[in-house]
């Protein structure tokens, strides 16, 4: 077992946690982060496979790919965080 | 370095510039919005007539060139596509100039533009792309306006559908992201003419589905639609147009680009595709025959269609493949025009009769009797009557599917077409009936000038119908990526 297979299987777990809670959480709050850690899983998975044995370097492009991947991911997440406030008054507004 | 103003980069940047000048400028979002559609619409006219003279044309970005840089490349299907977010693009925002006249819209109006033109850039860049990083990209800049136009309108409803948009459409980014970084770690790089010469090799396989199911998360394939019927029929009349006409499409594009040039996985995959999209069509046409209100009616009927387009895929098996991707392109485009057609008409009934009930429609004394025959005139496409673009398509796909003895393919699309025979009368049926009106009925009421885009755009969906074979010519151009350059 080297230690890239450990990370790349580690990678794989908490991105299948994320997929279970993204599917079967109820709590709005709990599903976007259930997603975020789906982003952690896949960012890691590629961070993994860029990894080289020493003396060798690691490749730099999934690291480009991994960086833009959170980028698009805060975005993405600054929405639906929005969106929830903004559901929470509404709902709040509709109840009085 | 001069700076290359090709038409191809013109037709990314432009709206890009549109919508950070229309979020600058609110007052004048409007026209600033369509004068930057009718300048992208300009470029795009320019690409076609270079494609259709000197074949398909390739943009290497800051000269550096696959597979180290990224290529943009335009051939036949990619400006096909163009054409068709910049055409039904200019009619929508024709019609939402009108409809979203009013004081009260004076929110919607300030967002409407950046977020649409925002759209449109990612739209335009998916259709371009030579490059799978670059896809899930565009991919994300998609998702992001498409759910800024669906929670326009600010409703609970709208709002919760958004956020139910939101999870499914980050769930299928991140799917496809996986299946990119796995190609990427396999082969060593993204572009399209990397994957074409790849083995298919178990693992390459596995890639390539967690990318098919992220797509089809984003673009509603059965039985991962749920979240589609809610934000479609809770959004504003041009943002649904905009969603159901174009959005699903660009998802649609990558699965045909994917068709076409990977090594294809198996026959058991490409069946699986085929059943689920003929679940799509059953179950899509069950809710639209059970739905209430005529927007969800139309949203349920897109989950019909795109289940549909799947089952052209998968019509001819694995050696049919590489006609079918134009059955499958015909039925995106003639989905396109039509739907948003539909959606427009839609929204204008509901205006003139002040709601969609179904089945209360035949009780409405005023009669939005243009908007209604635009409503007929795009089911005629959506059903696939000749001489309508849907026709073709669907002649297309059974065509195919009898050709290679699949008939079972032929069954599907033939219940499908009477099925939707069924939902959109219940439609008609209200149109035309006369006899639970209480009051005197106003015969040519609701007449406007918000009805000449729809309209359009409704006669649109026939008359393409009638170009289908120079149209069929044009989405060969550039087909095979490897000859080509």
């Amino acid at each position: 077992m080297t230690p890239d297979m450990i990370y790349g299987a580690a990678g794989i777990a908490v991105f299948g946690i994320g997929l279970v809670g993204a599917l079967c959480a109820q709590d709005r709050l709990r599903r976007v982060l259930a997603l975020k850690l789906c982003s952690v899983g896949a960012g890691f998975l590629l961070l993994v496979g860029a990894w080289r044995e020493p003396p060798g370097t690691p490749d730099p492009v999934p690291h480009a790919l991994v960086i833009t991947g959170i980028v698009v991911m805060v975005s993405a997440t600054a929405v639906a965080l929005a969106l929830i406030r903004r559901l929470h008054s509404l709902e709040a507004e509709d109840e009085r | 370095m001069s700076v290359d103003l090709s038409p191809v980069m013109l037709s990314i940047f432009l709206p890009l510039f549109g919508a950070i000048v229309a979020f600058m400028l609110p007052r004048a979002a409007g026209a600033i919005g369509l004068a930057t559609l009718a300048l992208t619409t300009g470029a795009v006219i320019a690409l076609a007539r270079d494609v259709l003279i000197n074949g398909a044309a390739i943009l290497p970005l800051g000269g550096w060139g696959a597979p180290l840089g990224i290529d943009l490349r335009a051939d036949g299907l990619s400006v096909a596509m163009l054409g068709l977010s910049c055409a039904v693009g200019l009619l929508v925002s024709l019609s939402a100039l009108s409809s979203l006249r009013g004081p009260e819209d004076a929110r919607q109006r300030q967002y409407f533009w950046p977020l649409w033109l925002l759209l449109l850039t990612g739209m335009n860049g998916v259709y371009l792309s030579t490059d799978i990083f670059n896809l899930y990209v565009m991919i994300e800049v998609i998702a992001l306006a498409a759910v800024g136009l669906t929670v326009l309108s600010g409703t609970t409803a709208a709002v919760r559908a958004g956020l139910e948009y939101m999870y499914a459409s980050i769930l299928g980014a991140l799917l496809f992201l996986m299946g990119v970084g796995f190609i990427y770690l396999q082969l060593g790089r993204l572009d399209f003419a990397g994957l074409a010469e790849a083995e298919p090799t178990g693992a390459l396989i596995a890639a390539i589905a967690l990318m098919f199911v992220g797509l089809a998360l984003k673009t509603a394939l059965f039985p991962l639609h749920f979240w589609l019927p809610a934000a479609h029929a809770n959004a504003s009349a041009p943002a649904s147009a905009l969603l159901s006409g174009l959005v699903v499409k660009a998802a649609l594009y990558i699965v045909l680009r994917l068709a076409q040039h990977m090594p294809f996985p198996s026959e058991t995959f490409l069946t699986l595709v085929g059943v689920m999209g003929a679940g799509a069509v059953i179950w899509g046409s069950i809710q639209a025959l059970r739905a209430e209100r005529l927007k969800l009616l139309v949203a349920w009927s897109t989950v019909a269609q795109i289940g549909l387009i799947f089952v052209a895929f998968a019509r001819a098996g694995e050696q049919g493949l590489s006609e079918s991707w134009k059955a499958a392109a015909l039925l995106i485009l003639a989905h396109g025009v039509a739907k948003a057609a539909m959606f427009l008409a839609a929204g204008r009934i509901k205006d003139e009769i002040g709601h969609d009930v179904i089945r209360d429609l035949d009780r409405a004394p005023i009669r939005p009797t243009l908007a209604q025959f635009t409503f007929a005139l795009a089911a005629i496409s959506l059903i696939g009557l000749p001489p309508s673009l849907g026709f073709i398509g669907k002649w297309a796909l059974m065509e195919g599917a009898m050709a290679a003895g699949y008939w079972h393919w032929v069954g599907v699309t033939m219940a499908g077409t009477l099925l939707s025979v069924a939902y959109f009368s219940r439609v008609f049926a209200g149109f035309l009936r006369f006899d639970r009106v209480r009051a005197p009925v106003g015969e040519h009421q609701g007449w406007a000038l918000a009805d000449a885009a729809p309209l359009t755009l409704a006669m649109m969906a026939i008359a393409l119908g009638l170009m289908a074979a120079p149209l069929l010519g044009f989405l060969e151009i550039g087909y095979a990526l490897g000859e080509a350059k």
